[in-house]
């Protein structure tokens, strides 16, 4: 049986807003019957501001297609279109937070129902059947390479596994293999020519960093130190230098100069911020 | 979970019976010897471990020193496919069916990839096997041909005798997985003349980790298992003795079942009682399995039974319900305390769907919203009725949400409200 956690099984247990609206101002729908799960979703929109008043969906499928679907119109229920459009699946899969990987499709489905209803609100006719079929990879289950492309960017993919359970493209016969590596270098080579974001060191007020440095003693440092009846004391921080005390048996503890290096400082790293060095002050 | 809890999963595994359980306790404890050992905490074990061959061979009325001890199904299948063609290497084709299960399935598609010619027979609508198309493909090349004796996903069960013979024919050996079909009908190999078959202890009560290949003697066989002497040689390492003599517990119950039920029905049908649907080979188990599938496809919005309903194990029912999909099926009658399994894309760990029915040609609109039922001796009249009762109200549900069908659903609550 699939993990799902239990924000996923009450949307599946309890969805809110399935149904039709009769009079719906927009309709998606994605996926497909053949291949295991289809959605369709009914949207009433408000023509002078644009905002969704109504959002209601039917679903065939398995337990997170009907979770992701309900997510869904939980998520742009009272949301200008403007605002709307921009969801992601990956934003499905927080609400709910995470999905298994292999049911990652179930969320990029949600996605395309939103985006081809707003389409079709805004009187975008859907891509001809014969200019989509010209850019299908995977003949099995009918992807093309737009939709790669586009979750591969959205949620950082590199393996054509990734490719497979976000959009199922390559989960068939697996002739397309190749196709979506190929997809996938572009996708990645495309992504290096960009300025690389900042990464690892986070940039942290002096206040900022003691509020952490204090959370990581209080929920990773102290009870490990107090099942051996010790303690540990914040004194200051300078820079990177964070001076602290032992106390109880940690204070007479031989062992201790090693417990700071071994254990405190790689918590603090991990935690807080990899530059940090611990020192202890003697009082 | 629920506090009522229905079994009806019994095709993916069973409860180990009780005297089997209780059968197993003293070679945990006392009786813990090695078989192949000289001394006497060994040879009293080595005494039930030959006895348990003797109530497993009994079983599928074979000879004890036909029957070897493995640890699985699938070890007995791989073993039976390898050690065959081990032992007729001139030979360069093998067939199997269409429907098997992975550990057959995938072997043959592993050795087609490494020089063997694979040739799949066909089903049709009902799961039936194609005899024509197997007698086509038999040729004087062909080394080994493995058809399941009963189906997991459907039950259907293949004419193994006649398959047997016709494979006999070209002078090729007849390999079978009973895993399915063990312990839930008769299996006379005195009669079949079967080569080597499979089996699984898990399947019939006994406990998982235990399986038998049944080699007929005077078949050529290569061990795929090299190492001490056990098995009379045919597959090395150290007996799992608890299971083998769990499973020959196991067996023992399985045959006086099978023919209490024999005689029961016999006595039946010989006082002519007003029971008129209890055909002759009818058995309890398959008269809960009947009811469950008669009352599901009368009374749900749109229930067909997949696979022959002629030719059957008499403990499983394979439904398709239209237009709702099967894992959801599933959680929700899991929900209910409920266990079955489905051969929707979604539950088969793959994005395929069941490869048996679709082998069968059922639209994708009933392969993915399929739930396999599979019952055993354990289960009782009032399960039934409270599988009927969660699986009507499940459909109900899942096709009020459902983008397909909506008519059939109004047209259905104006029949029933006539």
């Amino acid at each position: 049986m699939w993990d799902y956690n239990e924000k996923v099984k009450e949307y599946f247990l309890n969805p809110r807003n399935a149904g039709e609206i009769p009079d719906a101002d927009a309709v998606g729908e994605a996926g497909s019957l053949a291949c295991g799960d289809q959605l369709k979703l009914m949207l009433k929109i408000d023509r002078a501001t644009e905002i969704i008043t109504d959002a209601k969906f039917q679903t065939f499928g398995c337990g997170s297609a009907i979770a992701s679907a309900a997510a869904l119109t939980e998520m742009i229920i009272g949301k200008p279109l403007s605002e709307a459009e921009k969801i992601t699946n990956k934003d499905i899969v927080d609400f709910l937070g995470g999905l298994p990987v292999e049911k990652m499709h179930c969320s990029v489905m949600g996605q395309e129902a939103l985006e081809a209803a707003i389409n079709y609100y805004r009187g975008k006719s859907p891509e001809p059947l014969e200019e989509r079929k010209r850019h299908i990879v995977c003949e099995c289950f009918g992807v093309t390479d737009e939709e790669i492309i586009r979750v591969a960017r959205d949620n950082h993919l590199t393996t054509v596994e990734d490719i497979t359970h976000y959009t199922k493209a390559g989960g068939g016969c697996m002739s397309c293999h190749d196709k979506i590596r190929q997809i996938l270098r572009q996708v990645t080579a495309e992504s290096a020519e960009k300025p690389a974001a900042p990464s690892g060191v986070r940039k942290l007020t002096n206040i900022q960093k003691m509020r952490l440095i204090e959370e990581t003693f209080e929920k990773e440092i102290r009870p490990m130190l107090r099942a051996d009846g010790g303690d540990i004391e914040l004194i200051d921080i300078e820079g990177n230098r964070v001076l602290v005390s032992l106390r109880g048996m940690c204070s007479s503890c031989v062992s201790a100069s090693f417990t700071l290096k071994k254990y405190v400082e790689p918590k603090l790293r991990e935690f807080v911020s990899p530059d940090l060095v611990i020192e202890e002050v003697k009082p | 979970m629920t506090a009522r809890t229905v079994y009806a999963d019994n095709n993916a595994t069973t409860m180990v019976a009780p005297e089997v359980v209780e059968a197993m306790e003293p070679f945990f404890t006392t009786l813990y010897g090695n078989p192949s050992s000289m001394h006497l905490f060994g040879g009293q074990v080595k005494k039930h471990v030959e006895q348990a061959r003797e109530k497993v061979a009994a079983l599928l009325n074979a000879d004890s020193s036909e029957i070897v001890f493995t640890s699985c199904g699938t070890e007995s299948d791989n073993a039976a496919i390898r050690g065959v063609l081990a032992a007729y290497p001139e030979r360069r084709h093998i067939i199997t069916s269409r429907v098997e299960h992975p550990a057959v399935k995938n072997v043959f598609q592993y050795l087609g990839k490494n020089g063997y010619r694979v040739s799949e027979i066909s089903v049709d609508r009902l799961g039936r096997i194609d005899l024509d198309e197997l007698q086509e493909k038999l040729d004087t090349d062909t080394a080994l041909v493995s058809i399941m004796w009963a189906n997991n996903e459907t039950g259907v069960i293949f004419p193994i005798p006649q398959i047997a013979d016709m494979v006999h024919r070209v002078g090729a050996v007849f390999h079978t997985d009973a895993v399915q079909a063990a312990g839930k009908i008769p299996i006379d190999l005195q009669q079949i003349p079967v080569d080597l078959l499979s089996l699984s202890g898990h399947k019939l009560h006994a406990p998982k980790g235990i399986g038998v290949l049944y080699i007929r003697k005077g078949t050529h066989f290569v061990p795929y298992l090299i190492g001490g002497h056990q098995e009379r040689g045919r597959r090395a390492g150290t007996e799992n003795v608890p299971s083998i003599v769990g499973l020959g517990v196991a067996c023992e119950l399985a045959q006086q079942y099978l023919t209490e039920e024999q005689t029961r029905v016999r006595a039946l049908v010989a006082c002519e009682l007003a029971q008129q649907y209890l055909t002759e080979e009818q058995t309890r188990v398959r008269a809960l399995r009947d009811r469950l599938e008669q009352e599901l496809t009368s009374k749900a919005i749109d229930a067909t039974v997949n696979g022959d309903t002629e030719n059957r194990i008499p403990n499983t029912t394979n439904i398709s319900f239209k237009y709702i999909e099967g894992e959801s099926i599933l959680i929700l009658l899991s929900e209910a305390g409920i266990a079955a399994s489905s051969g929707s894309a979604c539950t088969s760990g793959s994005l395929e769907p069941s490869h048996v029915l679709r082998a069968m040609g059922i639209p994708f609109t009933r392969v993915h919203g399929s739930v396999r039922f599979s019952l055993s001796r354990y289960t009782t009249d009032d399960d039934i009725t409270y599988i009927v009762h969660h699986m009507l109200a499940i459909e109900r549900r899942l096709r009020e949400i459902s983008p397909f069908g909506r008519d059939e659903i109004d047209a259905k609550q104006a029949r029933s409200s006539h």
